[in-house]
This record gives C-alpha cells, structure tokens and sequence, in this order.
C-alpha cells in the first residue's frame, strides 16, 4: 500500500502520520507537498493535524484551496481511503468531503490529553480491527474540536451509522452527540479529531490507534487481492 | 519621507544629553565619542545604546558569570553562540538554551510569552538543529490578585498559542506563586533541539565579498528599543513601553524553521543568526565582529512592513520571525529558491568587508559608521556588593520548628497550595505529545523525549526553589543545579549540563548584586562536583517593582541523557507489594520549606544545606540502581518533603502504602533536607537493591487500597488517596473558575 501524507505550510502532525504508517506499518509512504496536483498513485490519502496556514482564520478555510485538495476530492471520489485527523478532519469539513462544522472548545482553551472513545460503527474500512462499542485510548489535542451540525444532519449521520467515533466519558469539547469522528455515505472518508498517529507505539502510552491503519492496510489487501483474482 | 530630519543631531544630543533617556550612562556616552573618534549621530547613539544595554551586553554580570564552568567532555558549544551543544553520541547532539521574556511578559503577558517561546526556538533551529521540546519556568504573585490571574492565564495562553502551532511539544517546566513576583512575573522559556554534529552552524559572518540575506518575516515598528526596556525596572510608566512588546506568529516561524533546516544542508551558508533583542543591530554586529571582518548593509533593501521606517527603527525593531544569514556570494539564486518553496523572503541586503566596521547605507547615504566589536563590546560593570542584613538575620535566627496538631489536615493544605497542586489546568492547554517522542508526560520528575531512530531519550527539566535562596544565596543556587540533576536521575537520565536564567532585581542595589554574586557561586560549584557544565543561558536583572526585588530566581534548565529507553523511570508507584525505601535522613530543616510558608506566610532561618559530595555519591548509586533494574519507582523528596513525594506517588494509581518510621512525625514528614529519595523496588530485585545502595532504609510496602498509612512511635497517619487527589488536582483549575 502507497500512503501519500499531505504537507500544508503549516501542518505539524505530518510526521507523525509518516512515522505511523512507516514504523507502525512498514508500509510504502510519501510526503506529498500541498502545490502538487496529482495523487495518482498513491492508495490511501492522510491529511495531518496542525495549523494549516496558522489557522488565523477558521482552521482548515485556506487550506480547502491548496492545488492539491482537487486531487484528494478526486481520489475520494473513487473511493480511496481517505483520512483527515484534527486539522485533517477540519479541512475536510471546509471541503465539503464531510458534514457538518468545528466550533472553538466549550471551555475555550486548547486541550491536551489522552481520551477515552468508543468505536461506534467497525464496520467500515478504518475499524474493522477494533470490535463493536469497544473503548480506545486516544489522544485528543486541539483548540476547535467542537464538532457541530444541524439537526437534519445528525439524524442522518446516526441512521445511516456514520458517527464512528464518539468520546466516551466525559465530553472533553462540547461536541454536539459527543463526536469525535465521522464518515462519508461511501464509507472511505473518515475525519476524526483524536489523533490516531500518535497511540501507535506502546512506548508513548498507547498502541489503540495502530488497528486503524492495520484496518486501512487489510482492507487494501483484501480489495486487490479481490481485483486480481476477479 | 521618513522622518530622519526630526532625530536630533549629533551636536544636540551631546548637549541635551538625549543619550541618557535612550539608555547611556554618562562614561558610556564618552567612550562611544573616544570610539568613533567623533560624536556618534542619533542612530549610531542608538546602536550603542541597546548594544550596551545589559540584556545584550552582560555588561554587569559578566564578572560574575565567569564563575560557571563551561566546558566539558561532551561539550561541543558552550556559551556565545545562539545555544550550547552537547554530544550525545552516534554523530548526534543536544542543543538547548532557556531564555526571559519577563518585562514584555508584564505588561503584554500573551504576546510577551508567545515571544519568548519564538525566540528561543529561533536560537535553538539557527544552531542547525530541529527543535523538538519546549520547557517553561514560570513565576507569578499572589493568584488572589485579580491582575495576578489575568497574567497567569494569558502567559499560559500565550505559550500554549505559540508552542501548540509550531508544533513543538511543550513537556514540562515549573510553576511557583510568590506575592515577591506580583506586578513581575517570571517566563523562562527553554528550547531542547537534536542535531547531527555535521549539520552544525555558527553566527559568524566570514569571507570578504560574501553575501548578506535578511530571511523571514519584515520588519516593522514593534519592539524597537525592547532590550532597553527590558533592562530598567517595571513601574507605572511601563505601560507605555507597550510598544516596546514584540508580536508573535508561530505560522511564519513553523515556515521559517522548515526553510532554515533546509538551509543548514547547503553547502552555500556561512553564517546563520536570530533576530532576537536588538534585532538587525545584533545580528549584523556579532556576526562580523565573531569573524573579525565588517557587513555593509543597504538599508533600502530590508522588506518593511511600513512605510518611511529610519535607519534608527529599522536597526532596533524588535520585529519577530526574521534571521540574518551569510552565503556564499554567487548563490543568492538557490537560496532564494529554499525560501520561495516556503512562500518567504529572502533579500540580499549586503555583504562582508574587510574593514572591520558595520557600515549602514540609507537613500544613498552613509547614516552609521561603528566598529562592528565596539558595538558587542560593552564596558564590563564591577557593582559594588554588601551583604544584606536580612541575610544575616535568617543566619542567626533560633531553628524554627513546626507545631503540628493534625498531620492529615496538613498534608491536605499543603497539596491545595497552587505552587505544589497539580499543574494540569496548565500542562493540559500545551500540546505535549506532537512529534510522537514524549515518553514521559510532564507531571513526574523529569520529562523525557525519545532520539527518534535510536534506543536514547533525553530527560529534561527546569527547576528553582527561590526560597531557599531568598534565605542564602549560595547554598539555594548550589539546591537549583542540585534537584535538576536529581530530577533526571529519576528519570533514568545522566546530567548532561545546564542552561542557566539568572532572574533577579537590580544589581545597582549593593544587596541584589551580592545575591547575584553568591547564587552564581553556589550553581557553579555544584556544576563543578556534578559535572554539569554550562553550556548558554540568560541574565534578566531589574526584576522590580514599586514593591522591591523579586527572591533572587536562578533557573536552572538541564538535560540528561537516557543511554536505553528501558531505563526510563517515573514516580509513580508501580505495583503492589513492592517494597517502599527512603534514601536520606531528614533533618530539622524547614528554613523556606512549603511547611513554612504554609504555617507563617513567608520564610526564615536557614535554608537546608547540601553536601555536594553526598549528593553526587548518592545519585550515581540510584542511576545505577535505575540502570541494573532493579528499581519500580524513583522521586526526589523536595518541595514539600515526604508528605508530598509519597502523595505523588499515589496519585493517579489505584495503590496505596503502609510505611512505618521510628521518627519525628513532623521532621520525617516535612523537613525539606536535601539529597532524599523515595524509592520502590519489586521483591525480586530487593536483595541486589540493598547491597548496593547501602543507606536506603525499608519504610514499608505499596498496598492495592485507597489508604496511605504513615505509623509513628506517637501517633499514626491516615490519609484517603482519593480525598488528597481531588485537593490536589483541583486547587489551580478551582482557583482560576471561580475567581473569574
């Protein structure tokens, strides 16, 4: 599986990305430099945390036009896993790719920890690993993860089983349902603000967010092995 | 047009002496004169004028400084440059430097500290190094002052904003609340970087004909004159020096570090510098005087961010995110190139000369002509010094003892005091785990970053009980280096060296200068006998208000070097049973101990002593202990003696203990005496445990309960973890909800 990881000016948690899928993986990855205009390629699209173009206005607003952002719309279209984590999951709300909004925090601080989240759909390309309503120890880290929607759109995220993540416990922004990570209809975009890269080495506390690339990893194999065998 | 036809002109400013409201001292006007041979115009008198400010020159505390030991088997830099180096082996090394913000801190406490962390990175990335830790030491007054909670949480705001964007982790630091640091607060910031030793870079501006490139940010009018200002006392008329506050963006420095590592791996660069106080001035000056040969610059060149700037502004701004850098002539093109993919400027603005002078060039005209060492070479201050009769005082005052009528309430208080309660409400608004090597989260004794790629790790700290040096100077600054070391042990971490911020107020007063004079003593015979040598650092003086001097605060920031991962060690206890040792006997000391201050409101009588040897003896036997594994859990016993350290243990565990001493209950539990542990150790390693640290003594065993029993002869202890835990945890987040 090639990764492509994107670089905004900016994102800060690229490496992080990169070391997860490499280390954690020993997976094929790339840094792909947000000028660039293809992904072709490239198998799997993670957009890493940070601030892009410093998030002076509201995060992820600038970054929706990078000339790269064409290219993950059109790999997202053809149902390449895609995965946007904090600043990730915010510019793939600006773009479109995911409903919905990110306010500042209820308390208005930024906030730094490791939480607990329940894994509330597995059956998507990003949690097979992780069994049902399981709980994961994840590390959250972010000023404006408040994630926020309409009433219309929250029911149709819950019937349609897309909320896959929500916070367990205490809710640590506000989060309206308490979300923490939702996808799209087609079930290959997934946003989420807890930071799986960084609970993927036992070493730093925890390892809970390797099964979702492990799960991303799986789901690559079992499709082209399907293609070459069809 | 700018308005250079409104500067007073040489002949004015000798005669009204404008030379003293910029900062010059009379002597010092007079020695710029014999220097130039000729009176100096309005922005050479300028240039000399935040050059020789102390913040810049050191010009006082030179003498002093000459105390500290600073070189070393791993030390590869020592002070002088942007930050000190220390091998680290396999062809890498540490770099790291801690730094004030505390006037601009003062009056604009967001920006100030935010700032404060810029530039310390900046100083750490242009040594040629990726920073990858930040550390804060941070002092305020009184949190019932309603101004004293506003700078508290705008300070932490403004580090977490800057630290959190850049995306460096902010690991650790310290937090103490004084009523002597009302209306001064103390931000001590303080950059770790890791580099490989072929990558590093000097500030030094050599080659006749090469090129000088100003990069990053433009300059504008803030910050002109900071280091001038940071170098007076704070007083109602500080407000107006608002302008004197830098403004901080961590998104142009986050491009700004990219793009200069970058350029570190280009054959091209000569020379690279920060920006920092005294901005374009300080670059420029020390980096031809450091080469011995001049820089002529065409101001016109510098990108400004307004209009009709003067030569005069555009020297002393203060403008952030901007270095000067050196290359060699020819590759202005290339290095254009680094700096465009990053959406940055860089700007040929001149080039090296011979003729050893800093030579400024403005709409055709030669408006400044110096010496480039003139400007670096401050003339040095002997201060005259008298021992305080405070001091002499504490010196022979009765032995204070404490009496005590219910332990278990104690304790409790002394665990809701903001200076030693949980510093979560603050730790929690820092990201502490971007770049995914933080091993050990602030809250133990040392934090600890992994050297990605290797099976090292680097324990970090910063530590200062200002207490103990209110009452003696000397024996406080030998505690400071002291408990830094002790805290890396703890972590499983060899003492490297150190980085020094000497905080305190003003040397003009006979009785500070003796602080300053005895602290620096004490720190640099401790960094003699530990091997701790200093390797950069920072003086802020004029630490004062209406109100006096600060406590004199000589921060110590020190990493260590974890040789295996697997040594890595915390402070919590680990496991039931484990046997529960304390190393040390403690003393009746409580001269500037918590209890003291919790029971009397200020501090008196003697601060604890140290034996320096003992101490060295006694940390290279717990290392050693850490190192063979025999060891479960690993604290210092400071702040707040026994009482505290067994309380931290306990917290966020599910354990408990049972401990049994044949002590003084008040003396076991609270006397700060120097150079203690306490320690665990599973039952299988007890045996090799005791042979080879031969002065532990057997205290007890770690229970799986909600209890901590404390029994003495007299009376038993009994105190509830989850009780202490809710005191502890939230005494800070409690104080700051309810009082805004």
């Amino acid at each position: 599986m090639k990764t492509a990881v994107i670089v905004f000016p900016g994102s800060n948690c690229d490496q992080d990305m990169y070391y997860a899928i490499k280390d954690g993986l020993d997976e094929e990855v790339d840094y792909v430099w947000h000028a660039e205009t293809s992904l072709d390629g490239y198998d799997a699209i993670m957009i890493p945390g940070g601030f892009s173009y410093g998030d002076y206005l509201r995060s992820g607003a600038i970054a929706r036009f990078a000339g790269i952002m064409p290219a993950v719309i059109k790999a997202a279209k053809e149902g390449k896993p895609v995965l946007g984590v904090c600043n990730g999951f915010q510019i793939l709300l600006e773009a479109g790719l995911l409903p919905g909004a990110m306010l500042k925090n209820k308390h208005l601080k930024f906030i730094c920890e490791t939480v607990n989240l329940q894994v509330k759909n597995n059956d998507t390309q990003f949690t097979k690993l992780y069994n049902q309503d399981e709980v994961i120890r994840i590390p959250i880290a972010h000023g404006e993860g408040n994630y926020f929607c309409d009433d219309e759109t929250l029911k149709e995220l819950q019937e349609n089983n897309r909320i896959v993540f929500t916070y367990s416990g205490e809710n640590p922004n506000g989060s309206r349902a308490d979300i923490a990570g939702i996808i799209n209809e087609a079930g290959n975009v997934l946003g989420m603000m807890p930071h799986p890269e960084r609970a993927a080495d036992a070493l730093l506390g925890s390892d809970d967010g390797l099964r979702l690339f492990q799960s991303i990893l799986n789901h690559w194999r079992e499709s082209t092995h399907a293609a070459y065998t069809s | 047009m700018p308005l250079t036809h409104l500067e007073p002109s040489p002949e004015q400013i000798e005669q009204e002496k404008v030379y003293r409201t910029m900062g010059l001292t009379e002597e010092e006007y007079q020695k710029v004169k014999n220097l130039l041979g000729r009176k100096p115009n309005y922005t050479e008198t300028g240039l000399f004028s935040v050059m020789w400010s102390e913040h810049c020159s050191y010009k006082t505390s030179k003498p002093v400084l000459k105390y500290f030991p600073t070189t070393g088997e791993h030390v590869l830099q020592g002070p002088g440059e942007g930050a000190g180096i220390v091998d680290i082996g396999d062809g890498q090394a540490v770099v790291f430097k801690i730094e004030s913000h505390n006037h601009p801190s003062a009056i604009e406490p967001y920006q100030g500290a935010a700032t404060g962390v810029g530039g310390i990175i900046r100083d750490v990335f242009s040594m040629g190094a990726r920073p990858v830790a930040l550390l804060d030491s941070l002092r305020f007054g009184d949190l019932d002052s309603s101004r004293v909670r506003y700078l508290f949480e705008e300070v932490v705001s403004g580090i977490a904003g800057y630290g959190n964007c850049i995306g460096i982790p902010t690991v650790g630091g310290e937090l103490q609340f004084d009523p002597c640091y009302n209306g001064n607060p103390l931000v001590n910031a303080m950059c770790v970087g890791i580099m490989d030793h072929a990558d590093i870079q000097v500030g030094q501006a050599r080659g006749i004909g090469n090129t000088v490139m100003y990069v990053g940010a433009s300059t504008g009018r803030d910050g002109i004159n900071g280091a001038t200002f940071a170098s007076e006392e704070i007083s109602e008329k500080s407000d107006e020096k608002r302008s004197a506050v830098q403004v901080g963006d961590p998104f142009m420095e986050k491009l700004l570090v990219e793009a200069c590592l970058e350029l570190t791996k280009h054959d091209a660069l000569v020379g690279i510098q920060d920006m920092g106080a005294a901005g374009l001035v300080s670059s420029a000056s020390e980096m031809a005087a450091k080469a011995g040969v001049g820089i002529h610059m065409n101001l016109d060149l510098i990108p400004q961010r307004e209009t009709e700037m003067t030569p005069y502004e555009m020297m002393l701004s203060e403008s952030q995110e901007r270095m000067l850098i050196v290359i060699k002539k020819g590759s202005e093109e290339e290095i254009k190139a680094i700096f465009a993919r990053w959406g940055l400027h860089a700007v040929a603005v001149g080039e090296v000369i011979e003729e050893e002078v800093l030579r400024l060039e403005h709409k055709g005209k030669i408006v400044a002509d110096v010496p480039s060492d003139s400007l670096a070479s401050a003339p040095v201050r002997h201060m005259p010094s008298k021992v305080p009769a405070v001091y002499l005082a504490n010196q022979a005052a009765p032995a204070w003892k404490p009496e005590i009528n219910n332990y278990a309430k104690t304790i409790k208080k002394l665990l809701g005091q903001p200076t030693l309660a949980s510093k979560e409400w603050v730790t929690r608004q820092y990201d502490y785990m971007v770049q995914t090597n933080t091993v050990v989260a602030p809250g133990s004794d040392a934090a600890v970053v992994r050297v990605r790629g290797t099976k090292k790790g680097l324990a970090m700290t910063t530590d200062c009980n200002a207490k103990y040096l209110a009452l003696d100077p000397n024996e406080g600054g030998k505690i400071a280096v002291a408990e830094a070391a002790r805290n890396i042990v703890c972590s499983g971490g060899v003492p490297l060296a150190i980085t020094d911020c000497l905080n305190f107020g003003s040397p003009e007063n006979p009785e500070v200068f003796w602080e300053i004079d005895e602290s620096v003593k004490g720190m640099a015979k401790a960094c003699d006998v530990l091997k701790t040598p200093v390797i950069s650092g920072n003086v802020s003086l004029y630490n004062e208000t209406d109100r006096g001097a600060i406590d004199p605060t000589p921060v110590v920031g020190m990493v260590g070097l974890v040789e295996d991962l697997d040594h890595v060690m915390t402070a919590s206890f680990k496991n039931e049973g484990d046997a529960v040792y304390v190393i040390g006997t403690a003393k009746p000391e409580f001269g500037g101990s918590a209890l003291q201050i919790l029971m009397d409101g200020e501090v008196s009588g003697k601060a604890p002593a140290l034996d320096l040897e003992l101490e060295k003896g006694r940390q290279g036997k717990v290392l050693e202990a850490i190192k063979s594994g025999f060891l479960a859990s690993a604290h210092d016993i400071s702040e707040g003696g026994l009482a505290v350290a067994v309380a931290e243990s306990v917290f966020g565990t599910e354990l408990g203990c049972d401990l049994k001493f044949d002590t003084d209950p008040a003396v076991e539990l609270f006397s700060e005496t120097q150079s203690r542990y306490l320690i665990t150790v599973p039952e299988i390693t007890k045996k090799d445990f005791e042979a080879l640290v031969g002065d532990a003594v057997f205290v007890g065993n770690v229970t799986r309960s909600e209890t901590v029993n404390l029994a003495f002869a007299s009376s038993t202890v009994t105190l509830n973890r989850n009780e202490l835990e809710n005191e502890w945890r939230g005494a800070l987040s409690c104080i700051m909800s309810a009082k805004n």
